[in-house]
């Protein structure tokens, strides 16, 4: 059963056509990551995904529910189905750690406050932090952050995790052993997980499924084995990281 | 000649357009700060920090105005043995003029920028679209809150600069300068009417609106990381006195 069904999805800012009929079905439990340059559209894909922007055409379905058309109530109620890991991990300056990762539960539950930080330190348990619970955001190194921000996007349990570049930013190791935290996180968890990258190293070690956005539209959706084995030009050149080719630097 | 006919004319259609952008922003403001859930913790915070961080300068302000009135007024009616009148001036100006501009004026400098700045970080590192994204309404849980606690507190920060510009008036004008203290307690009190108090009061709430609309609008709007954060801040400022000054004029004519 799909779990996310994007359909002849188009999105333009001004006279900028940024998708052009973007067409990508994510299975239940699949992990799927988005590839391509930058300004070839995945933000902007993965913030349709999750309601934050809405098509110009096309649909974005989600686990049955069509996104675009709900109200503001639907929309936070699809929400609910999802965590996200933001590229700076765009944790609240003025929480502290725990009430950070405890944000949905204060606001979508009835749980203590003392409930909440209990589950809170067992979620940042879960991303392998302890004894951070009562420290700023600012007093954390960049990799401490995505996995903090990671704690709160599975707080609630979603069924769905959006990762936008997960490894930007920080050094190999973090970046590996942010990439390790995903895949243990889904076998965990079993939910279903979409990335977005431009690491290819990343994109082959955690996802099922790679699928290449180019000038806005998917050109080729594989697993990492067929990515690899490409015949296309354009994403050969892609994730061989060749200045030379069909793809021309900004 | 065309290219500048063409340049005016896209200047007043992107004034127009932002107009029409605020007054949305300001509906959906009103339509959000009327619907559950309400966010009491965040209006309290709010509270304290447009109104009771912003009691110093409001203080020093509206003292230094009513002082300054008092000794100017002076100057000009011992011209014409009116001095008497020096009480009637200053508790007038400091309630239906002074205290609601002055504060207005003050709290957009410090408040309004401020809310701007935090908004402003707050959309440029994806803070907002995080509340969203963990189904929270940023206008409930970010705007409401700022736009309800800035009206309010600029009604009862308008109130302490009333008092404390007439109090200053007072000081000069009877202590400094001599002034009768009966007659200058008298003629404040004969001359002043309780409308005129309500009338700096309706001007302060309008003022505290603007205030929150426009550091709100404009940190909500921001774009383009640091550089985006500073012009939205400066823009705040400039939008939110432009706008107390402009409205402050057609209320005064309004409420004559």
């Amino acid at each position: 059963m799909s779990m996310i069904e994007v359909s002849d999805l188009h999105k333009s800012f001004g006279r900028q056509q940024v998708l052009r009929g973007v067409n990508l079905t994510v299975e239940q439990g699949e992990s799927m990551t988005v590839i391509g340059g930058s300004g070839s559209g995945k933000s902007v894909l993965l913030k349709h995904i999750i309601g934050l922007l809405f098509p110009d055409k096309g649909t974005v379905v989600v686990d049955g529910l069509k996104l675009n058309g709900l109200d503001q109530h639907g929309l936070n109620e699809a929400r609910k189905k999802f965590g996200m890991l933001f590229q700076m991990a765009a944790l609240f300056d003025s929480l502290s750690v725990w009430e950070n990762v405890g944000f949905s539960l204060k606001q979508h539950t009835k749980l203590s406050a003392k409930e909440i930080r209990a589950v809170a330190t067992e979620k940042l348990a879960l991303v392998g932090l302890k004894g951070i619970e009562d420290k700023m955001p600012a007093e954390l190194s960049g990799g401490m952050k995505k996995r903090v921000g990671l704690a709160r996007a599975i707080a609630i349990n979603p069924a769905i995790i959006l990762y936008d570049e997960p490894t930007t930013g920080l050094d190999p190791i973090s970046a590996d052993a942010i990439n390790d935290l995903i895949i243990d996180l889904r076998k965990k968890l079993g939910v279903t997980s979409v990335a977005i990258t431009h690491d290819m190293h990343s994109a082959y070690k955690i996802s099922d499924r790679i699928a290449m956005l180019y000038k806005g539209q998917i050109l080729e959706v594989g697993t990492p084995d067929q990515i690899r084995q490409t015949a296309d030009p354009i994403v050969r050149q892609f994730i061989t990281g060749s200045a030379v080719g069909p793809i021309t630097a900004d | 000649m065309m290219k500048w006919l063409e340049h005016i004319g896209e200047q007043i259609f992107s004034l127009i357009t932002e107009m029409g952008r605020v007054i949305t922003f300001l509906i959906q403001t009103l339509r959000w700060s009327v619907s559950r859930p309400f966010y009491v913790k965040n209006l309290l915070k709010q509270m304290e920090v447009i109104g009771v961080d912003s009691i110093p300068v409001v203080l020093t302000t509206a003292l230094s105005t009513g002082m300054v009135l008092a000794l100017q007024s002076y100057t000009g009616f011992k011209r014409f043995g009116a001095e008497s009148l020096i009480g009637t001036v200053v508790s007038l100006s400091m309630t239906r003029e002074l205290g609601p501009v002055l504060t207005g004026l003050m709290v957009a400098g410090r408040a309004g920028a401020a809310m701007a700045a935090e908004l402003g970080t707050m959309k440029v590192t994806e803070q907002i679209d995080a509340l969203e994204t963990l189904a929270t309404n940023p206008m409930k849980y970010l705007v409401v809150p700022r736009f309800l606690a800035s009206t309010v507190m600029m009604f009862f920060l308008t109130i302490l600069g009333m008092v404390i510009g007439i109090s200053g008036g007072y000081f000069v004008g009877v202590k400094v300068l001599g002034t009768n203290p009966v007659t200058y307690i008298n003629q404040s009190i004969n001359n002043t009417e309780v409308k005129d108090i309500w009338f700096g009061l309706i001007k302060a709430l309008v003022f505290g609106a603007v205030v929150g609309l426009i550091g709100s609008y404009k940190g909500f709007n921001t774009e383009g990381g640091a550089e985006g954060v500073g012009k939205a801040t400066t823009g705040a400022v400039v939008v939110s006195c432009m706008l107390i000054l402009i409205l402050d004029y057609f209320l005064s004519a309004l409420l004559w």
